[in-house]
């Protein structure tokens, strides 16, 4: 149980990375990496956001949303768009006050940031996908059984998440001194550096633990 | 009649197919741009299913933009697309059971679409309903260019046919092998910036300084 429940936070940070397979996310990390500081900021909120609403959509999932969870025979499945999101605002509201509340400096930190991870994919990716993990069967590797491995999971892919944004960030930091030609300066040459970054992330997808 | 298709509202509706480009130009919705465009019909499909939801979504939060409080616009915009999102995909379900198991998490995914919440927030917000729909529309289709541009080359060169129709293997038996790498995540954000650099060669005025 201890071994699986490693084995998937590796497999969530390396193999499934949220940026590099399934590009999740990918609006702020381009937008908000031209520097190591705010990117640490926005993948540790990230991060956070991810391993609170995760397990809460878990718990809805499981519990209302499956069929024959309430009433038997009906499957309210199809409510899981509207629940999930309206789940993922809430908790970003919540946070933000609390946050404002008991400490103004990680606020300060990561104030601009928090209201905009509510429209950010890779949350709701994370519950989507999720949600598609319930289905398989318990001995697959990338399964989702229980609270604890909801929470790893969740972890995990927050955490792949904020080591993507913090390695571009410092490499576009290092860019901003090299000879880019006109056209592709900025988002153009952006890209292929993410383009390459994912091809070498493709080294882990044999990750086994 | 002339009212309705005056000068602004024709640079609503053209400008993001062209010089507004939502993907290449405003960076808005590159995390499905990426991932549905190993093929041409997910592609097709998905770059359809969005331009309706952001047409439709525009449209009622331009009717609806007046009574909207302030504080939790973000909110009620976003159950509204998800609303809209719900709907698509049961459509898709029932009618094209194949093609919504390959977009798998990537239909739900479409409440997140920064393209959605931008356009809601830039242009719904403050226009009236008719351009708001044009606008939704030409945002929508300015989009799914993008996608097709990037599935067709990925197809093709990946794995040599043309929405599943056999093109290249003719080719086969002078040596020709498909370049499997082009179906691999990798390569769409190389793809996308070869079209960014594209562009940007064509109009200078979009290149960064």
């Amino acid at each position: 149980m201890e071994n699986s429940l490693l084995s998937l936070f590796v497999r969530s940070i390396f193999v499934d990375n949220m940026i590099f397979a399934f590009f999740l996310g990918m609006c702020s990390y381009l937008a908000v990496s031209k520097n190591v500081k705010t990117a640490i900021g926005l993948g540790v909120a990230v991060t956070f956001v991810l391993a609170v609403t995760l397990p809460v959509n878990y718990l809805l999932q499981r519990y209302v949303l499956a069929e024959g969870a309430i009433v038997e025979g009906v499957d309210l499945s199809f409510l899981s768009f509207i629940l999930f999101i309206a789940i993922i605002a809430g908790i970003v509201q919540i946070v933000e006050m609390v946050v404002e509340k008991y400490s103004p400096s990680l606020y300060n930190q990561l104030g601009i940031f928090l209201p905009l991870i509510a429209v950010n994919c890779a949350i709701m990716g994370g519950s989507l996908f999720m949600q598609q993990r319930i289905g398989l069967d318990p001995s697959d590797p990338k399964a989702i059984t229980s609270l604890a491995s909801a929470f790893v999971y969740a972890l995990g892919s927050g955490l792949g998440w904020l080591v993507a944004i913090v390695l571009l960030a410092a490499i576009r930091e290092k860019m901003a001194y090299s000879n880019v030609p006109a056209a592709l300066k900025g988002l153009g040459i952006t890209f292929i550096v993410v383009g390459l970054m994912a091809l070498s992330f493709m080294c882990f997808s044999g990750l086994k633990i | 009649m002339s009212e309705l298709f005056s000068k602004n509202n024709k640079d609503a509706f053209l400008l993001p197919l062209g010089k507004n480009n939502p993907v290449t130009v405003q960076v808005l919705g590159i995390c499905s741009a990426l991932a549905v465009t190993a093929q041409l019909k997910p592609a097709l499909v998905m770059g359809l299913a969005v331009t309706v939801i952001v047409a439709f979504a525009n449209v009622i939060i331009s009717l609806i933009r007046n009574t909207i409080p302030m504080r939790i616009r973000i909110i009620v915009q976003l159950v509204v697309v998800a609303a809209l999102v719900t709907i698509v995909n049961q459509i898709l379900k029932a009618f094209a059971y194949d093609v919504s198991k390959e977009l798998s998490v990537y239909v739900g995914l479409i409440i997140t679409n920064c393209i959605l919440m931008g356009r809601l927030e830039a242009f719904a917000m403050m226009n009236k309903p008719w351009p708001s729909f044009l606008d939704g529309l030409g945002n929508g289709l300015g989009y799914a260019k993008i996608l097709v541009i990037v599935a067709f080359f990925r197809e093709l060169l990946g794995s040599g046919t043309l929405l599943g129709y056999d093109v290249l293997g003719w080719a086969q038996q002078f040596g020709y092998q498909n370049n499997g790498l082009m179906l691999m995540p990798a390569m769409a954000l190389i793809v996308v910036a070869c079209i960014i650099w594209w562009q940007r060669a064509h109009d200078k005025e979009l290149q960064e300084k």
